[in-house]
Formats: C-alpha cells, sequence, structure tokens
C-alpha cells in the first residue's frame, strides 16, 4: 500500500491586516506537529489565496484576521473555492471574531473558527482528526 | 558616589545572606518553593531578594542623579508629575470622520488632554475605499480617510490650535500630515504653531507591525523628507514616533522591544545627520512609543533603562549639546496582547497595573485598552472605563505625588542595569550587522521577535506561564459584554462621499499637483509642499500612494515564522 502523503495546510492572512503573530506561530505549530505548511505572508487577496491554494495542492486553508473584516474575506475564501470546485478543501479560520460572526461562517461554510486563549494543541488536534490528506 | 557609602555593608551583607540562605534551606526542605524557577513574562529570571550588593557598582550621580538632569533615569523634566500629569490620549477611531468626530467629542467632554487617531487598514496602507484591496474593510478598525474633505469633518470643531493630535499613520504619514497641516491652515491656524505627532516610524513596520508599501530605503527617504519639513517648517510637531509597543505586540521580550526600537532611533538619526541637518535641530522632536506590558516591575525597569541609553546614545553617539536632543519623551498604550477574550472584564485590572507601571515610569502621555479590545473596537462605556482607570491613577491613588517613587530600590535599580546592558549587547549586533535597515534585510529582528512569541505560547499551552481565564481559573461562560458593531453600508456612502469630492474637483489641478509630487520622489526636492498642495486641491490619498508605489516598487512580506 502506497503511504498516505502528510497533511498539507496553507495557513493565510487575507486582506490588509497586519497582525501576524497568531499566524506565524499557528505556523510553526503545524510544522512541528508535522504538517506540511505554506504560509502566504500578509495582505493576499481572497483570489490570490485559493490560486496558491489549488497550486499547491493544500488539504486545508487557515485564515487569519484581526482587523474586523473577517466576514467578507473568509466568505469570498469559500465562495471561489466553490467556484472553482475545490471545494474538498476544508476552510477553518481565527483570530478576533464575535460569535454572532462565527455563527454566520459556519453556517456558511467555514468548518470551525478558533478564537484567542485556544491552546495550539487543540488547534492541532483538531486539524488531525477533522483533515485528512488526499492521495497523491 | 556610590550607593552605599559604607563598604563594610558588604561583609555584613554575606553574611546575612548566608545565614538567610541557611534558613531558606530547611524552609524548602520542608515545603519546596511555588515554581522551580521564577521568571517575568520575558522570561528573565528573578532572583529571591535584591540588596545593596546587587548595585554595589552603581553610581548616584552618574546613574540615577535627577529628574530633569543627565542622564533622565528618574524623569525628562525636573517637576514631572508635581507640574502637570501626564496627557491622557485615548486612541480612538471607529466607521466614518463624522463617527470619529463624535467619539473625540465624547473623549474630550470625559476629561481627555490629547487627541489620538486610530484609522482604518485602506487608510493606514494607503487605498482609498474604493479600491478592490479595501473590499470589506472600510472604517472597522479605525476611521476611513480618502480626501481632505474627510480630515476636515474628522477634528471639526476640536480647538486643533491647542490640542495636540496624535496620528497613528506610517506608510502615508506624509499623505495625512500634509491633509492635517492644510485643514488647520484652511481654518486660519499658522503650522508653526501646529502641536501632534505622526507616528512615520517604518522600520518597526517591517520589523513588527507590517502595513508597509514601499522597500524600506525609500520608506526612510520619505520619513527624512518629513524630518527636514518639521524641523523648519511645524516645529512643534513630533516628526516620528519611534514605536516599541508593536515590536512587543508582535511577542518581543522587553529588552528586545527596548532594543530594537532604539536601534531604530539610531538608524533615523544617522539617515538625517547624512543629510545634512543638524541633530540639534531635529532630534528633539523624536519622541518614543512604549508598551506596558504585565509584568510590573520589568516595564517600570524597562522605561527608566530606555531614558538613560538614549541619553547616552545622543550625547557619545551622536554628539548632541542641545538637552532636548538627549530627552526621551514617550507615550505608553498597555498591552493589547494581554487581554483575554476569556472573562473579559478581568482586563480592566489589567489594564490597571499596566497603566500604574507606565506611570512608575514616567510616561508623558498614556493610552489605557478599553476592556473589550479583545473583541472588537471599544463601546463608549468601555473606553470610557479605561480613562476614568487613567483618573483614578491620577487623582485618587496618590501615585503621582512624587517623583520616581521606585528609584533607589535595589530590585528595580538592579534591574534597570541589567536591561540596559542587555539591549546594549543587542544593539551592539545590530551595529555589527550595519545597522536597522541591513538587520532588516536580514529578517535578524522579525525572527528574534518570531522565537520569542513561539516561546511564550508554548509556556502558558504548558502552564509555566499563567494566563488568568485561559490556562487556569477558567469558567464556562458566554462572552458577556456587548460589542460595537461598524455599519456594513458605510462603505458605500464613503465610497459616495468620496466621489461626490471628486466630481467637484478641478482635474486639470490634481493631475498639475501630482505631477510635481512624482518629479519630488524620483528627484531630490522635499516632497512635503507639492504634497500639500496636491492634498489642497482633493487628490485623494490613494492618488498620492500610487505615486509612492510606481516611483519606489511595492514592499512583499517575506513571510517568514
Amino acid at each position: 500500500m502506497r503511504q498516505k502523503r502528510r497533511v498539507r495546510v496553507m495557513v493565510a492572512k487575507p486582506g490588509l491586516d497586519g497582525h501576524d503573530r497568531g499566524a506565524r506561530i499557528i505556523a510553526r505549530a503545524y510544522r512541528d506537529a508535522g504538517f506540511e505548511v505554506v504560509y502566504t505572508g500578509l495582505h493576499q487577496t481572497p483570489e490570490e489565496i485559493v490560486e496558491a491554494a489549488i497550486q499547491e495542492d493544500v488539504d486545508m486553508i487557515g485564515l487569519s484576521s484581526l482587523a474586523g473584516a473577517h466576514k467578507y474575506l473568509f466568505l469570498a475564501v469559500v465562495e471561489l473555492l466553490r467556484e472553482k470546485a475545490a471545494d474538498d478543501i476544508i476552510v477553518c479560520g481565527g483570530g478576533i471574531i464575535p460569535d454572532d460572526d462565527i455563527k454566520q461562517l459556519k453556517e456558511s461554510g467555514v468548518k470551525e473558527v478558533f478564537t484567542p486563549g485556544t491552546p495550539l494543541d487543540d488547534i492541532v488536534k483538531w486539524v488531525q482528526s477533522n483533515v485528512t490528506p488526499r492521495q497523491d | 558616589m556610590p550607593l552605599t557609602f559604607d563598604n563594610k555593608i558588604f561583609d555584613d551583607i554575606e553574611k546575612g545572606n548566608k545565614k538567610w540562605q541557611k534558613e531558606l534551606d530547611e524552609v524548602f526542605e520542608a515545603r519546596p518553593e511555588r515554581l522551580t524557577r521564577f521568571s517575568t513574562v520575558s522570561d528573565k529570571e528573578i532572583n529571591r531578594l535584591y540588596t545593596p550588593a546587587d548595585v554595589r557598582d552603581q553610581d548616584f550621580m552618574e546613574d540615577i542623579g535627577f529628574p530633569g538632569d543627565y542622564p533622565f533615569t528618574r524623569g525628562v523634566q525636573p517637576s514631572m508629575y508635581r507640574g502637570r500629569f501626564w496627557t491622557m490620549r485615548m486612541f480612538a477611531g471607529l466607521g466614518s470622520a463624522r463617527d470619529t468626530n463624535k467619539r473625540f467629542h465624547l473623549l474630550v467632554k470625559e476629561g481627555q488632554t490629547g487627541l489620538s487617531t486610530a484609522f482604518d487598514m485602506p487608510t493606514l496602507m494607503g487605498y482609498d475605499t474604493d479600491a478592490h484591496k479595501a473590499k470589506g474593510e472600510c472604517g472597522k478598525c479605525g476611521v476611513a480617510i480618502d480626501t481632505l474633505k474627510d480630515i476636515e469633518d474628522l477634528f471639526e470643531g476640536l480647538p486643533i490650535e491647542r490640542i495636540t493630535t496624535s496620528m497613528t499613520i506610517n506608510p502615508p504619514a506624509s499623505v495625512i500630515w500634509a491633509m492635517y497641516i492644510a485643514m488647520a491652515e484652511d481654518r486660519g491656524i499658522d503650522r508653526k504653531v501646529l502641536g501632534g505627532t505622526i507616528q512615520n516610524d517604518m522600520l518597526k513596520e517591517f520589523i513588527a507591525q507590517k502595513t508597509f508599501m514601499c522597500p524600506p530605503v525609500p520608506s526612510v527617504r520619505i520619513i527624512e523628507d518629513t524630518v527636514e519639513f518639521g524641523t523648519k517648517e511645524v516645529p512643534r510637531w513630533n516628526t516620528i514616533s519611534i514605536s516599541g509597543y508593536h515590536i512587543r505586540e508582535a511577542g518581543s521580550t522587553a529588552v528586545q522591544e527596548l532594543a530594537f526600537t532604539l536601534a531604530d532611533g539610531i538608524a533615523y538619526t544617522e539617515k538625517a545627520i547624512e543629510r545634512g541637518l543638524d541633530v540639534d535641530d531635529f532630534a528633539p522632536r523624536f519622541s518614543f512609543f512604549f508598551n506596558s506590558h504585565l509584568d510590573f516591575f520589568e516595564e517600570v525597569a524597562k522605561f527608566r533603562a530606555a531614558r538613560r541609553m538614549w541619553a547616552k546614545i545622543m550625547k557619545d553617539r551622536f554628539k548632541a549639546k542641545d538637552q532636548r536632543s538627549w530627552w526621551l519623551r514617550f507615550h505608553t498604550q498597555t498591552a493589547g496582547c494581554s487581554l483575554t477574550a476569556q472573562q473579559p472584564y478581568n482586563n480592566v485590572v489589567r489594564t490597571a497595573l499596566q497603566a500604574l507601571a507606565a506611570v512608575m515610569g514616567g510616561t508623558q502621555s498614556l493610552h489605557t485598552n478599553s476592556l473589550d479590545e479583545v473583541l472588537a473596537i471599544p463601546t463608549e462605556e468601555a473606553a470610557t472605563i479605561a480613562l476614568r482607570t487613567q483618573q483614578i491613577i491620577a487623582e485618587e491613588s496618590g501615585v503621582a505625588n512624587m517623583i520616581d517613587p521606585l528609584g533607589g530600590s535595589y530590585f528595580v535599580e538592579a534591574l534597570t542595569n541589567q536591561m540596559e546592558e542587555e539591549a546594549f549587547d543587542i544593539i551592539q549586533k545590530i551595529d555589527d550587522m550595519g545597522g536597522m535597515l541591513s538587520a532588516i534585510e536580514k529578517n535578524f529582528p522579525q525572527q528574534e521577535i518570531a522565537d520569542s512569541a513561539y516561546h511564550y505560547q508554548r509556556q502558558i499551552d504548558d502552564n509555566e506561564k499563567t494566563v488568568v481565564g485561559v490556562n487556569k481559573h477558567v469558567v464556562d461562560e458566554e462572552i458577556p459584554v456587548e460589542v460595537l458593531e461598524i455599519d456594513e453600508k458605510l462603505e458605500s456612502l464613503q465610497i459616495e462621499k468620496t466621489n461626490r469630492v471628486k466630481a467637484e474637483r478641478d482635474n486639470q489641478r490634481v493631475a498639475e499637483c501630482l505631477e510635481m509630487v512624482g518629479d519630488a520622489c524620483s528627484g531630490k526636492e522635499n516632497i512635503m509642499a507639492p504634497l500639500i498642495d496636491a492634498v489642497k486641491a482633493s487628490a485623494t490619498l490613494q492618488e498620492v500612494c500610487d505615486i509612492y508605489r510606481k516611483v519606489y516598487g511595492e514592499y512583499r512580506d517575506p513571510g517568514i515564522y
């Protein structure tokens, strides 16, 4: 049997927000957990994120937002993935996101939202049990 | 003159120490110490006790001295808070210029003594509200500014001839400042009397805050244009607020915050001198901006060390002769990154402790975070509690009745010395790399901060560091506070407003002015005068910034983690 490849995740910073402490810590925690990690760097448009995710063949996109534009930006990523028939890529998010918005994001296709104070290990475990690497 | 006059005391201390250690061993044998290792929030190890032996090499007059005297360890002004309190300056900005104007009026009515402006992300990055990249971001984390009309609405009815205004803006700082000067002149106020601050510190953007536009070298050139213009034309304006705040928020230690901030200050000073300016003409208008984090004594020591270090740097390294060049005047904001979404009312207490540290450290102005800032932009009620926190410290606690009350504490003095020494070591390392611009190109400060941030997060996850409500004393709760929402309709209203301005302006004139800005950018002429003409003709923020981007190119985040 062919060995399954490792989970490949993209950590992405959509929009103009520059707060990247969380995103970079998460990227490191994913790497330490043995995932393959692609970090987009800052100031990406939803189009750029989706294009890169498809090109890199990732299993999951983790979006980070701390400046209030999460509703528009996260949903734009979900929508674009659907348009490109790439909605098997799991989308989750994190940052400063009010409860009401979390509900709305989850109803619209964001699989999970992590808020400040979530332990890194909880996030890693969530990925391990919710994201399966695709076969090459 | 040593702190203690009688050297015999050190023999006594050694004897006393031995006796005490023996007693301690017995106590801890019965019941071990609470932790295996005691350290600050920056993970600096702390001894059990400090005595005169820890400051035995310190010289009172040389190292501590008097407020208002070199090396200013105890404060830059002789009178400090006996004269007047620090400026209570709450950072505010939300939605439209009119929404923020309303918040400014409320804060002034409640006793605030200076203004501080938060801009939305598109403004901070040099985009107008109608830009594709700006979609969904209008007014979300600050006020949206596209044209001079917005700046006029923002400050309507506020007495800017006597109240100082701080504007947290970086890549487009020159443009926003030009708008502010244009607005003031339109009201008949001479630019020579205008007081305030533009943050205008791009180096820490590449290091930590990450709002950038053009690459480092041209970014610094634009800053030096503002320094030169301010020196000659707007002499009461602080042209750069050299900022450690964001470095700390990005996860640095206290010593790294100190070292990287002062290294940035060194870089700006060198560039201004290269341009032919005299250090004593511009250095008095440099101001600083620090974080006040949770570890009380570490923060107080940091502020005291910062003043002493900058005085030495200015006097010894740059040969400044004017005392005002030696002053490290600073604004402080309490640590946003220390606030928790869990049990958010606890944030009032955290902020109060941090504000107290800033006051013990001798800050010139202070912003206290609101309890809900970890969830959204503060509500009016939350912002008022935060302001009241400062007023209670100032007017009820009595801590502002004397100057530098912690000076002379064996612990605080030893920690001040130690932080100074460690920060100077880092500055030396940066000098060896060829200065801060080269260090940034090598990703040195970025990587150091990322390492510290990850280390701290791991310490929290492993329960080595406690965050109440997060990894200890946890409760199940619904977040109990009301959260402010920005109306989604704002974006289209702002776009309409800017379109009206564009329809009414003289487009020929705008094009001519923008060409002049372009010429200044590619040549050697100072950009500020053509910029002021351009914004007076209602050129938009993005129209000007597009020229910067075209002439200088755009900087891309290297995306290291």
